[in-house]
């Protein structure tokens, strides 16, 4: 392939990645409060065009039209950039993600994903942990007390949750020897050979901390309504306040799509075209962590850590090793 | 140790069962504008003032409901017509005073005032709310309350 094609494809392929991501983000928040309303016998949005589908554009005019306001007290330059810390390293990691299987246009093979780097999955690891600076910074620049707790907390959680997060796919790759992501969906050709049955703990482990790290329910204690108002983007209003909103959820679309790639077999399964497989998978992700936010209370700081570094941790270092000694067997 | 282990294998899929099975239940939400509630045929809303079926009015301006209410909330001034029958030629009601009771309706000998059952009649100003005569007997609903039988027994009692 030729430089200048390889540009143009590359260009499309982002292109085409951001823009489903974003609209994946708009409508993700009409699935959320949807299925909210559907858990708490309510109906949920339903004005705004047929079952209120067009709820997020709504949105996104509503919250273009209000006033951008910034505290006096804000460190401005790092209250300005604190927003798209946060929100680009959650768009960054659908590099690595392959949504589909090799396809040929024109004669050329084109992979289904951005770049097939060899360390994607440290990658995708680097980049999501990237995006807890961005709340840190929200936090400390808003000069408000209750961001700055929430800031602390989102880093203190993030810090511990990080480790097990990490420990919980060594596992896998030692299991398929290849750091990857191409490479890993490829070994699950079939139903059986998904990681998620030869490694079930780490799966569980990868589910709790993946919610933990996208600082969702039970574990949202950086944006806890109930006692730090709205956490580290208490001060922020209109279209950065979104931005962070938009962080959240392209953080959850994200991690549901590195949950696929290396748990769920990817883009792999019968019938259906593989690029279906992988948005019917994400899709189930996703609906299983607005599940969760459905069922479970938040946790108490305390018990946050406790349950972090006393359960989680060890229980990760556990099937590390488990599974290294069953490897070398 | 224990406890934990029975947290996890038993308390987290039971919770998570719960709100499973409540996602598949029929949401009670009522698009209210659209739908309104069963009214209870004793609800006491917005006042209406009763005729006669000749078309003449019922309400004689005794004062008995005035005296009867509460909140202070009936103004009435009387006057006689042609006939040399009494009638109330101011009869007002402050709404934003009225804690809709009933006890003007239970007062009432002649069976002139009731209270409805309409309860949309929010409004900008406060004026708007001294509720007047001409209003009031044109709020008169087209059918028969059915819950008149049960007023003429309520003041039997009492």
């Amino acid at each position: 392939m030729s430089t200048v094609t390889f540009l143009i494809v590359s260009a499309v392929k982002v292109t085409v990645i951001v823009t489903v991501v974003l609209m994946g983000v708009a409508w993700a928040t009409w699935l959320e409060r949807k299925l909210l309303g559907r858990f708490q016998h309510r109906i949920g949005p339903n004005m705004a065009g047929p079952y209120g589908l067009l709820q997020p554009i709504a949105d996104a005019i509503k919250l273009i039209f209000k006033e951008d306001i910034v505290p006096d007290k804000a460190e401005k330059i790092t209250y300005a950039l604190a927003p798209i810390i946060s929100f680009i390293p959650a768009l960054l990691s659908f590099a690595v993600v392959p949504v589909s299987d090799t396809l040929t246009i024109f004669g050329q093979k084109i992979d289904m994903v951005i770049s097939d780097l060899n360390i994607g999955i440290l990658f995708v690891f680097a980049v999501t942990s990237l995006g807890v600076y961005g709340m840190v910074l929200a936090g400390w620049s808003s000069g408000s007390k209750y961001s700055l707790l929430g800031g602390i907390r989102s880093s203190a959680q993030m810090i511990s949750y990080e480790v097990s997060y990490g420990l919980s796919i060594i596992g896998v790759i030692l299991l398929a020897n290849t750091l990857s992501m191409v490479e890993l969906v490829e070994q699950q050709d079939s139903f059986f050979n998904w990681f998620i049955f030869r490694q079930p703990l780490g799966f569980v482990l990868f589910v709790i901390c993946a919610v933990a790290e996208t600082n969702r329910s039970p574990f949202d204690l950086p944006e806890a309504e109930s006692e730090l108002v709205a956490g580290y983007l208490t001060e922020y209003s209109s279209m950065r306040y979104s931005l962070f909103f938009m962080a959240e959820y392209a953080n959850m679309i994200a991690v549901s799509s590195v949950a696929t790639t290396i748990f769920l077999g990817g883009w792999q399964g019968p019938i259906l075209p593989p690029f279906l497989w992988f948005v019917i998978k994400v899709f189930f992700f996703m609906c299983f962590y607005i599940w969760i936010r459905a069922t479970l209370p938040r946790l108490r700081y305390d018990m946050l850590m406790n349950f972090g570094w006393k359960v989680l941790f060890p229980l990760a270092l556990a099937n590390v090793m488990v599974t290294a000694f069953l490897q070398r067997l | 140790m224990f406890d934990f282990v029975k947290t996890v294998l038993i308390a987290l899929p039971k919770g998570f069962y719960t709100t499973f099975k409540h996602l598949f239940k029929k949401p009670v939400t009522l698009q209210y504008p659209k739908e309104k509630m069963p009214m209870a045929p004793r609800y006491r809303g917005l006042h209406y003032l009763e005729k006669y079926e000749d078309g003449s009015e019922r309400c004689v301006c005794c004062g008995l409901c005035a005296s009867a209410c509460p909140a202070d909330a009936i103004y009435m001034e009387p006057a006689e017509n042609e006939k040399g029958e009494r009638y109330s030629e101011v009869y007002e009601i402050n709404l934003l005073r009225c804690i809709y009771c009933g006890f003007c309706e239970e007062a009432c000998p002649e069976e002139a005032i009731f209270l409805g059952h309409e309860y949309e009649f929010s409004n900008d100003s406060r004026d708007a709310f001294i509720y007047t005569k001409g209003q009031m007997l044109a709020n008169r609903p087209t059918k028969e309350k059915p819950f008149k039988k049960i007023i003429r027994k309520v003041r039997r009692i009492f």
